[in-house]
């Protein structure tokens, strides 16, 4: 498999609290060009388990493997897109997105013309010479993806990245986001705790729990795209992952009977 | 619009200015003060006439802003670098921060006795008491900006593959930079406060010296004009950086809000 979670753990110490399990023993397997969200509420190590795989952190036991190498740090290869943007407020869009061009071996003029490429790719070209603060919440979020195709990475990790924004937005950065998959065959690992954005974008859904933070179970979305949000496919997939939840806390109930 | 406000503003200042030298000349004409002790409205501007027309005022002005810029870009440059050093080193700045903290609230002119027994008379004391008074407000500001760079900000850069030199460059000082603005601004008035102070001990020239220099031969309309000159250069100063401030500011895209 092209990323391999082998029985990944990570603990974190607490002073007065002791050891905390933020995630247990996650076994994953995701092929080259998969949609897969991790679904779960809040507290459930959805980050957690993006940040092991961006390399930003280490498994306190168990691996991760990606093209058979296991994972030590960032890379290039995978770029994350976080809520906030991490857009450099400093810089123009343009900038921005030349960014992460800046530390490869080409030349002004070149980075120039791939950033405009990706500006251009996520219809923004009018806006180049803006600053993040001077666009709305969904623009920059289309800029932070234009960052991160730049770099042309085969793997890209997006935590809650439509998370700060209003229905409507919300729903046409899905198309968008489902375009750009599409397009430029990402193998793309998506955070979210929204139930309908994940049946709408995943190839499968991995339903995580918390206390400690787990996978629960994996379903697997078997429809053509453009995915019917109103259609009965989709509201029957959506059914069985509420269904999901809800068993964990009829689990619950038996248990404190 | 903005052509009403700056007329309201100008309206206001001119009043405030005019009730003042008011209250003043009343006092003036009412108490019958020696003019030593308190000169009047009149006998100071025909002090400052004075002071401006024989190119003294010029001459202490200019020698001061000297000594004012070398010890307040010292202080910038030191603090700064100091600061984006100490900021990315926690743990050395554990052990600094500390001594910075005791250091720190010490006024400037208590360290006169050494400051005059090290670096003799002249320019050097004024120099060092404006760069002390600089110093600190710069260096703490900066550590502090740079750690408190937003994380998010640190993972893209690594995740884009940028290391040391190009991230103090590309992130951390623009990062911090609102914070150490902030800071250049707070010490420049300090070090213009203390640049008189300094020039009372040790030197022979200066607005310091000008004012001492006034006291000696009991000329208090011209002390008091020199104190006049002093605060209005200091306002000027504080405009200046302030607009440079906003320039910067504006380029680098970060809004400010505008007062006063
Ligand atoms: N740096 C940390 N130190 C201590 N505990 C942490 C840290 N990061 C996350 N946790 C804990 O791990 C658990 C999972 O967190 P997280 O992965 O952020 O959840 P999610 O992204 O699903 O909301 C939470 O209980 C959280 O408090
Ligand atoms: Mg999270």
């Amino acid at each position: 498999m092209y990323i391999s979670i082998k029985e990944a753990s990570r603990e974190y110490y607490l002073e007065g609290k002791g050891r905390i399990t933020a995630l247990e023993k996650v076994n994953l397997e995701v092929g080259k060009g998969e949609f897969i969200c991790l679904l779960g509420p809040s507290g459930c190590g959805k980050s957690t388990l993006l940040n092991l795989i961006a390399g930003f952190d280490k498994p306190t036991t168990g691996f991760i493997k990606i093209d058979g190498e296991i994972v030590t740090k960032p890379s290039e290869n995978r770029i994350t897109i976080f809520q906030n943007y991490g857009l450099l407020p400093w810089r123009t869009v343009l900038r921005n997105v030349e960014l992460g061009l800046e530390s490869k071996k080409i030349s002004v003029k070149e980075r120039r013309r791939v950033a405009e490429e990706y500006i251009e790719l996520v219809g923004l070209s009018a806006y180049k010479n803006h600053f993040p603060t001077q666009l709305s919440g969904g623009m920059q979020q289309r800029v932070a993806l234009a960052r991160a195709l730049a770099v042309e990475p085969e793997i890209l990790l997006m935590d809650e990245p439509l998370g700060a924004l209003d229905a409507m937005t919300r729903m046409s950065m899905q198309d968008e986001i489902e375009r750009l998959w599409q397009e430029n065959k990402k193998t793309i690992i998506f955070v979210t705790h929204d139930i309908e954005e994940a049946v709408f974008l995943a190839d499968r859904i991995v339903i995580m729990t918390s206390s400690p933070g787990k996978v629960k179970s994996v379903i697997k979305v078997p429809f053509a795209r453009k995915r019917n949000r109103t259609g009965a496919d989709f509201l029957k997939i959506r059914d069985r992952v509420f269904a999901e939840f809800e068993l964990k806390a009829s689990d619950e109930i038996e248990y404190y009977l | 619009m903005i052509k009403m406000d700056l007329l309201k503003k100008t309206v206001k200042v001119v009043i405030s200015i005019f009730v003042l030298i008011g209250i003043w000349e009343l006092v003036v004409l009412t108490g019958r003060y020696e003019q030593s002790l308190l000169p009047s409205p009149a006998g100071v501007l025909t002090g400052m006439a004075e002071l401006i027309k024989d190119g003294a005022l010029l001459t202490h002005f200019k020698v001061s802003l000297v000594r004012f810029l070398i010890g307040y870009l010292a202080a910038v440059i030191t603090g700064i670098t100091l600061g984006l050093m100490l900021g990315w080193n926690k743990s050395v700045w554990s052990f600094i921060d500390p001594v910075v903290q005791v250091l720190r609230p010490v006024s400037p002119i208590a360290w006169f006795p050494f400051i005059v027994l090290w670096f003799g008379i002249g320019d050097a004391p004024a120099v060092v008491t404006i760069f002390i008074a600089g110093f600190y407000p710069i260096l703490l500001s900066t550590v502090s900006g740079v750690g408190n760079v937003d994380t998010v900000y640190l993972k893209v850069a690594d995740n884009f593959g940028i290391r040391q030199p190009q991230l103090l460059f590309k992130i951390i000082l623009p990062a911090a930079f609102p914070l150490i603005a902030n800071s250049l601004h707070i010490a420049l008035g300090s070090a213009w406060v203390f640049l008189v102070a300094g020039e009372m001990v040790g030197a022979q020239s200066g607005l310091g010296f000008m004012i001492i220099d006034a006291r000696n031969s009991l000329r208090s309309d011209l002390v008091l004009a020199g104190i006049i000159f002093i605060g209005i250069s200091g306002l000027l100063l504080d405009r200046l950086i302030k607009i440079l401030e906003s320039g910067i500011k504006r380029q680098w895209g970060v809004s400010i809000e505008v007062r006063n």
